[in-house]
């Protein structure tokens, strides 16, 4: 077990992705979706650095647990948590924002469960980390930080308001 | 461990209720939605086995399993090989060989949601048996007054009626038991038991108990259906005794207490036609939450014809994404 990205290295990564999504969001009001947990966290801190640029934008939660595909084969449903979605959908250019994009089936399942909302005109993906080894054909448009990681390591990530402290471990499979 | 059946509210821990309570929550929200059905029992069935009537508790399971994407197959009962004579457990059977993942049970004999858990791997939701438990009722009870009250505790609850034979009393009073609400019974001698659950206060006698100062009132239903024997004189005399009049209306208003009831509700009887237009009615909000409440029991349960079988099955799967 190690950490792969300390305090700092998160602070730069988020940067990184707060400065992509920053061209995008001076163009056209842009709705920022965080997924829960710890995206929304990723998607707030995105979020409040627009608001600091004055750049109007819409702020929402998900929680896609309804949405996935696994259910069945857990031996307990993941807990619920509610869903905010302020804004209108129908016609909402949505970024859709997420903490470690892995095999995919997270983003598929908030694809749904957004539509599910309403129409919008267009959605994109932006994640903190991207840890590859996809499992659906889902790419991200912006990108905190890309880890090397085997199919089976886990990637623990911890932000301050949800975990206390910013940090991202690998643990090797072994 | 999650249980495969929900058969009362007295076999739950606090942790439990608590979890099922808030789980309720994002469900009811769904309803806001435009599309407000989700994918999460998508392929799974839903069996509804009514041996009793009931049009409200059906629906609200129906649309519950409907929300969640499972598919309802209402077995026919009072048309079914039951009146044919074939048993219970031969009905069990023929259950099992339809592969339903839930069996919502309501029936006239206390137990027998137990009876029919015991013979199935699908998970045995009891929606009412006999005079013993309506697990989900008192669930969307509690579930509406922590709307009012988020934290319910110390609160006081009145539920005025048949005590005896409510199958309501004895869940919902257990559940908010549970919370910390302290629950006052009410009715005539005759269908108050006189040896109550511990804590709970007694009142034959309507004006001494809104005296004890209750935050919300809980009406039972007159239930004609389930007496053998009368225990009152009449409709009239009890609707003047122990139901809410519009003198006690007026008082009741006055004092900003909060009206809850079952449901269906008999006018002129329970309650006077003014109190369903009273502001602090929850009548119809627990028609409403009684659907989450149950979204929330179906989504919690694990029937035991999804356990997969051998290595497959992830056992710690407490709900990490990828």
């Amino acid at each position: 077990m190690s950490v792969v990205l300390d305090e700092t290295a998160i602070g730069e990564a988020v940067d990184s992705l707060i400065g992509q999504i920053r061209v995008t969001a001076e163009r056209g009001r842009v709705a920022i979706v965080g997924i829960r947990s710890r995206g929304d966290e990723v998607a707030e801190r995105v979020c409040a650095a627009l608001e600091e640029a004055g750049i109007e934008h819409h702020y929402g939660m998900l929680d896609i647990s309804l949405y996935r595909d696994d259910l069945s084969h857990l031996a307990e449903n993941p807990k619920l948590q509610t869903s905010e979605i302020p804004f209108q959908m129908d016609g909402a250019h949505i970024i859709l924002v997420d903490d470690v994009l892995f095999t995919g089936r997270t983003i598929r399942a908030a694809l749904d469960a957004l539509t599910d909302y309403g129409r919008p005109a267009r959605i994109q993906l932006a994640c903190l980390i991207d840890r590859g080894h996809r499992e659906l054909p889902v790419q991200p448009d912006y990108v905190g930080a890309t880890l090397e990681t085997a199919r089976m390591d886990h990637v623990l990530v911890r932000l301050k308001n949800t975990d206390g402290e910013d940090a991202v471990e690998l643990v090797k499979y072994s | 461990m999650v249980p495969k059946d929900f058969l009362d509210i007295a076999s739950l821990s606090r942790e439990e209720v608590e979890l099922l309570l808030e789980q309720a929550v994002p469900f009811k929200e769904l309803f806001t939605r435009s599309v407000k059905k989700v994918p999460a029992l998508k392929g799974k069935s839903v069996l509804m086995l009514f041996y009793e009537p009931s049009t409200r508790t059906h629906s609200s399971f129906e649309v519950a399993a409907k929300r969640l994407s499972a598919d309802v197959i209402d077995l026919d009962v009072p048309h079914s090989s039951t009146v044919k004579g074939e048993t219970v457990k031969d009905t069990v059977d023929t259950l099992q060989a339809m592969r339903a993942d839930y069996i919502v049970v309501r029936h006239k004999m206390s137990g027998m949601p137990m009876a029919i858990a015991r013979q199935t791997k699908a998970s045995v939701i009891n929606a009412g048996d006999g005079a013993h438990a309506h697990p989900t009722q008192a669930l969307l009870d509690a579930f509406t007054l922590k709307e009012v009250f988020p934290d319910p505790a110390g609160r006081k609850v009145l539920i005025a009626g048949d005590i005896l034979h409510s199958r309501v009393a004895r869940s919902t009073s257990t559940l908010f038991g549970k919370l910390g609400v302290e629950v006052g019974f009410l009715g005539p001698g005759s269908l108050v038991p006189r040896l109550g659950p511990e804590g709970i206060v007694r009142f034959t006698d309507f004006d001494e108990a809104l005296q004890w100062g209750p935050d919300a009132l809980y009406l039972l239903r007159v239930q004609m259906e389930r007496q053998d024997v009368q225990y009152f004189p009449s409709l009239h005399e009890y609707h003047r005794v122990y139901g809410v009049t519009q003198e006690r209306f007026e008082r009741i208003k006055g004092e900003g207490i909060y009206i809850m009831h079952p449901g269906p509700v008999n006018r002129g009887v329970e309650l006077c036609h003014e109190v369903m237009d009273y502001e602090r009615s929850l009548i119809n909000q627990q028609v409403e939450n009684g659907i989450a409440a149950r979204m929330a029991v179906l989504y919690w349960l694990k029937p035991g014809t999804l356990l997969r079988q051998g290595k497959e099955g992830k056992a710690g799967g407490k709900g990490n994404r990828r």
